[in-house]
């Protein structure tokens, strides 16, 4: 670690230090009310409790798993659909054209009532969740890989042309890869969409789950469960972004590193 | 495999401009490549030479007129043909290795196969090394020869090249012109040859075709007589006869390249 990286850790340290202090703080001297507020050692007595005793839904590790797994698998499926879906706009004016206002329409349906919707229509198992974590991770994806599809370099798809590339030649080696900057850039915000979207799904109605375990926090007046779950689910996020970025790095090596990235030797 | 004609016959390219006018590229050009011919176009700038190779190449459709290779009307992509394109058009997310190989991989030849007949060509454009870098970790010259070796490789029988070495510091265009004529007096092919240096046109070409200033059209036919081989561009430059076609094509040239020019700069004025 050189001097650089070991000032920013340290004075990132010292503002963690300073916020979760000031707010212990805050709290216990009652400048604001813990009750509304909770207090960073309830947050973490809570935590341990959880942990500990499990919860009213089952063990700590199972809402975990339950919500990580809906929203995996919703991240999943609105990948793909979102990749495949916008590519084939993407290189189909016509259908472009037809489906667009549809599109519109659906993305201008609040999530919140789609989710409605579906825990009517699907019950309190993971497929509500899955699918409300795919549509919000499929719009995200979607617009991204039909920008990208379209924004393909002439010369370059001149080149594979006159190469001798068929119509699929063309989309795997040209179109896909050309899209792939667009998608990986968008794939960062949409796990946590996909998050978001099981969480939701959880509130409105289910039986294991993180966002079952804040809806009940919420209803028993216990603002420290609020922000346990709530802290334990931005953790989740963070590792499912830190691997997102190692696997964009594989997928990107081609391009040229800006300045800042690349290493002086 | 030894090249095939290109008969290029009154064609006519027109574009519809962003504000909807009709403009039109060229105007009943015509000239032809002979079999394992290799031909210069020169012209000034924005006068459709990119144009007319697109349309040879099968990319772009004429309005009017017809193009021919070897015989066959041009419907869809040309078969057999290499192109070397004006801007670089490398697939930037493939290394040196698979870009060169990429013509026999969509030709469904085998990938081991493919593989070694990329790095054979790799090696003879003198990129032996330089396999598995990305085109951003090259030179603007070592892309050049990637685009080379990545034209040849499906051994074609047509050759278009879009001011191929335009980009390049004099002793690089020097070297890898002379590696052009020997690649190209190895397997014939007919060469479509754009360059806006007269010097290298004639030096390098059987037939140097001089097109006029926006529409574009043939202005007048050359053909070149200087006996082959002749050596590089810096040693036949000052021959009798290379002296003497010089002169000849720059005095039918010069007049298209002022018109041009003249039209811009007024173009700018107004
Ligand atoms: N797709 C297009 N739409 C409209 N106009 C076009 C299009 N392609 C080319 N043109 C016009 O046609 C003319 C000829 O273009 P072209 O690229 O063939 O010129 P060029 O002779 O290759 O020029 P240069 O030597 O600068 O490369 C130019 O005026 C250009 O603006
Ligand atoms: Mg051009």
């Amino acid at each position: 670690m050189n001097r650089r990286t070991s000032q920013v850790w340290g004075a990132r340290a010292a503002l963690a230090v300073l916020i979760i202090g000031g707010w212990q703080l805050a709290t216990s001297a009652g400048w604001v009310d813990k009750f509304f507020y909770a207090q960073p050692s309830g947050i973490w007595n809570r935590l341990w409790d959880y942990f500990e005793n499990g919860t009213e839904f089952g063990s700590y590790p199972q809402q975990i798993q339950t919500t990580m797994q809906e929203a995996l698998y919703g991240f999943l499926l609105g990948t793909a659909v979102g990749i495949v879906v916008g590519v084939a706009l993407g290189l189909n004016r016509f259908l472009a054209q037809v489906l667009d206002p549809f599109i519109k329409v659906v993305n201008a349906i609040p999530r919140i009532v789609l989710g409605a919707i579906f825990v009517v229509a699907f019950g309190v198992g993971i497929t509500p969740k899955v699918l409300l974590a795919a549509v919000l991770v499929f719009f995200i994806v979607f617009f991204n890989a039909f920008q990208g599809a379209r924004e393909v370099d002439r010369n370059v798809l001149n080149n594979a042309k006159v190469l001798g590339a068929s119509r699929w030649d063309v989309i795997r080696h040209v179109t896909l890869p050309s899209a792939m900057t667009w998608i990986i850039a968008s794939l960062h915000s949409a796990f946590g969409f996909a998050i978001v979207g099981a969480v939701v799904g959880e509130v409105l109605g289910a039986q294991h789950g993180l966002g079952l375990l804040i809806k009940s926090a919420q209803g028993n007046f216990d603002p420290d469960g609020v922000f346990a779950n709530m802290f334990v689910i931005a953790a989740l996020v963070l590792v499912v972004e830190f691997v997102i970025e190692r696997l964009e790095r594989r997928l990107l090596a081609w391009r040229p590193k800006t300045q800042a990235e690349s290493v002086l030797v | 495999m030894a090249g095939t004609a290109i008969e290029i016959t009154d064609v006519t390219k027109r574009f519809l401009t962003p504000s909807g006018e009709v403009f039109t590229a060229i105007r009943d050009v015509t000239f032809t490549v002979e079999p394992g011919q290799f031909c210069a176009v020169v012209g000034p700038t924005g006068c459709g030479k990119s144009t007319t190779l697109s349309l040879v190449s099968g990319l772009d459709r004429p309005s009017e007129g017809t193009v021919a290779v070897g015989g066959q009307p041009v419907e869809g992509i040309t078969d057999g043909v290499g192109f070397m394109f004006q801007a670089d058009a490398l697939l930037p997310w493939k290394t040196v290795l698979q870009n060169v190989a990429l013509g026999l991989v969509f030709r469904k030849v085998g990938k081991k196969e493919a593989l070694e007949r990329a790095r054979d060509w790799i090696r003879r454009v003198g990129l032996a090394g330089f396999e598995d870098r990305y085109p951003h970790q090259l030179s603007g010259g070592m892309r050049k020869r990637v685009a080379m070796a990545a034209a040849w490789i499906t051994e074609p029988r047509v050759l278009l090249m879009d001011e191929p070495f335009g980009a390049l510091d004099v002793q690089t265009k020097a070297i890898m012109s002379t590696e052009l004529v020997q690649l190209w007096e190895a397997s014939r092919p007919s060469v479509l040859f754009i360059t806006h240096d007269l010097e290298e046109a004639i030096a390098l070409a059987d037939r140097v075709v001089v097109m006029t200033s926006s529409p574009g059209a043939v202005k007048q036919v050359f053909d070149i007589d200087i006996p082959r081989p002749r050596g590089s561009v810096q040693e036949i430059r000052f021959g009798d006869r290379f002296l003497e076609l010089h002169h000849e094509i720059w005095a039918t040239l010069r007049d298209e390249v002022e018109r041009a020019y003249a039209r811009t700069a007024v173009g700018a004025a107004a």
